[in-house]
């Protein structure tokens, strides 16, 4: 067999996780950063995400392109709202006090999970993709979609920087970001800021999932990989930095890709986690973080 | 030593709790008779971890993998060379404190957070090695424990009341030890480091050894948790060294508060109850264990005995070491 269609697949594949998981883990990125707590239920709102995304898109059910364009801005909405919910009425209250937020989160984790098991059922559930047509490569065809959400990460992800670094709001949470009290001091609304925060890390998680959920089913226990992959993400790409969140969302995302087409599943991953572990013994920071003074 | 044990009101706390443990066996009923040896057993796996997390403020996201050790340490030596309880046991502890030695070397050159993903790595590649001797492991399936290798010094640890003893006697060693290292100059020096590692290192003190050391203790803990679940309960399994079985002890721990030497025993007997009770009546326990966490949490946001113990003051700090 060839090197090069096998490659060209393993890529691709691993590009379509990068840009994924990039999303997912920009939005823990911004929570873990800004408000410097663990959301252990990070993964719950992707998986919500996907699980809306699937309610609106068979609700509407004329198009699949209507249903996922309304899918795309619903249900980002509403996990967004549900998230600025459970901020206000509990993490506010435990002054986000990083362990009890643990305790707080792994509960929010199990009532949506359980929520949703009971109300969508155990079964996974796929979504139309939008459009159904293959793009030809030069070996194979290839689904257009699967590029199109590349594409789509991309520009969601310009998006972010374009607003954090460019907008008022951005320069807002990037001063709590670096010292909160001195903020407070400059008469930011710190409070808002973190609630802010916390709901939009949740709407970048759903609007993740949204875009997976064509290729990838609704399930209500599909929040487990993202979550671990997004925290290992945000850590390996240095605390604070989302350069470095999607530069490491991008290797490991690529890695896992071309590992597993490559290699034997089990050892290949022992040695990536390994090596992972390893990155973070040699520098750790992160690879983009600041070296804590 | 008659420092740490003198008469008072934390001592004889602590001594209380344990009778009541014991005496406990006689007054249960089967179905609870079994539940409490396991809430024992478990607690010790919790009191390790408190001893890492509560009092040297080392978060660690990997010590299924120090449970694991433990368990599989025990189990195949009973499985592929027949070797009984005692002998058993004793390698569990060794593979499990060989490997907190090991990892936590390397793991300890982080700190935080990053210390928190390195540890959750090493704990992966050590449950997924499990996978990668499947043939011998089992799996996810797992083996059940050879019955005739489940004995100790003739006694069978199948019989409930030599089960419950002995899981007493583990539980009984662990408390005394965690009690021992709290009132300590060491467990001092633990909660010095926890507190602020710089001042630590500038009184003299090498903080790296130290949390190797706290590591260590832990990892023991956690393998004699293990090996005993082994032998105890018969069975041997990939699911105990997954992921969820680094979070659990941290939630029991955090439940009932870190940093309290009797913490990991309430938050460990509340969270199994609390699975126990209401899974007895709903099929959706799990929103209610979500919504009981939330609430607790925000009336004690330090973990029970952790909020306790800050209300009465120093009353609190002399009962609750």
């Amino acid at each position: 067999m060839d090197f090069g269609p096998y490659f060209l697949l393993a890529s691709l594949e691993g590009a379509v996780g990068a840009a994924v998981l990039a999303v997912t883990a920009l939005g823990l990125s911004l929570v873990f950063g800004v408000m410097r707590i663990v959301n252990v239920a990070h993964g719950e709102f992707f998986m919500l995400g996907a699980v809306i995304a699937w309610w609106v898109a068979s609700l509407i059910g004329i198009h699949p392109a209507i249903g996922f364009l309304a899918a795309l801005i619903v249900s980002p909405l509403i996990v967004g709202a549900l998230a600025a919910v459970a901020e206000r009425t509990v993490l506010t209250r435990l002054n986000y006090d990083p362990e009890a937020t643990i305790v707080a989160t792994i509960g929010m984790l199990y009532v949506i999970q359980q929520a949703v098991l009971m109300t969508y059922g155990p079964d996974a559930r796929p979504v139309q993709p939008p459009f159904d047509f293959r793009i030809q490569l030069p070996w194979f065809g290839y689904s257009a979609y699967k590029l199109f959400v590349i594409a789509a990460a991309c520009l969601l992800l310009l998006g972010v920087w374009w607003g954090l670094t460019r907008t008022r709001i951005g320069l807002m949470m990037r001063a709590t970001q670096f010292d909160r009290e001195t903020a407070r001091a400059f008469a930011i609304p710190v409070d808002k800021v973190y609630g802010g925060v916390f709901a939009f890390g949740a709407m970048l998680a759903a609007l993740g999932a949204v875009l997976v959920v064509p290729v990838q089913q609704a399930h209500y226990l599909m929040g487990h990989d993202p979550l671990l992959l997004s925290f290992i993400v945000v850590i390996i790409g240095g605390l604070g930095s989302l350069r470095g969140t999607v530069l490491a969302a991008v290797i490991i995302g690529m890695s896992d890709g071309v590992i597993s087409v490559f290699f034997s599943p089990t050892l290949a991953k022992i040695i990536a986690t390994l090596v992972v572990a390893f990155v973070l013994v040699w520098r750790p920071q992160g690879l983009f973080g600041e070296r804590p003074a | 030593m008659r420092e740490i044990f003198r008469p008072d009101g934390g001592t004889a706390l602590h001594l209380g709790v344990l009778i009541v443990l014991f005496a406990l066996q006689f007054a249960l009923s089967d179905y609870h008779h079994i539940n409490i040896a396991r809430i024992m057993v478990l607690a010790c796996f919790a009191m390790g971890y408190n001893i890492a997390f509560g009092y040297t403020g080392l978060l660690s996201l990997g010590h299924a993998m120090f449970f694991g050790a433990g368990l599989y340490g025990a189990g195949l030596a009973a499985q592929f060379a027949a070797v009984s309880g005692p002998g058993a046991f004793v390698i569990g502890l060794a593979a499990a404190v060989a490997l907190t030695v090991l990892a936590g070397a390397v793991a300890l050159r982080t700190a935080g957070v990053s210390f928190m993903i390195v540890t959750l790595m090493f704990a992966q590649a050590a449950y997924l090695t499990i996978y990668y001797f499947g043939e011998f492991t089992r799996g996810d399936e797992g083996f059940v424990y050879p019955d005739a290798m489940r004995t100790l010094f003739g006694l069978e640890l199948i019989e409930p009341t030599v089960r419950y003893t002995v899981a007493f006697g583990l539980f009984a060693i662990c408390l005394i030890a965690s009690f021992a290292v709290a009132r300590s100059g060491l467990g001092r020096i633990f909660v010095a480091v926890r507190e602020n590692e710089d001042r630590a290192r500038m009184l003299g003190y090498d903080v790296y050894r130290m949390k190797l050391l706290a590591l260590t203790i832990s990892g023991a803990m956690a393998g004699a948790a293990g090996a005993a679940y082994g032998l105890l309960f018969g069975y041997v399994g990939a699911s105990f060294a997954n992921i969820e079985y680094s979070i659990y002890p941290l939630l029991w721990v955090l439940m009932g508060g870190a940093g309290v030497v009797l913490g990991p025993l309430l938050g460990t007997l509340a969270m199994f109850y609390l699975v126990d009770v209401t899974s007895g009546f709903t099929t959706a326990y799990l929103l209610v264990v979500g919504a009981a966490l939330i609430a607790l949490i925000l009336f004690f946001p330090k973990g029970v005995l952790g909020t306790v113990r800050e209300k009465l003051g120093a009353r609190g700090a002399r009962w609750l070491p």
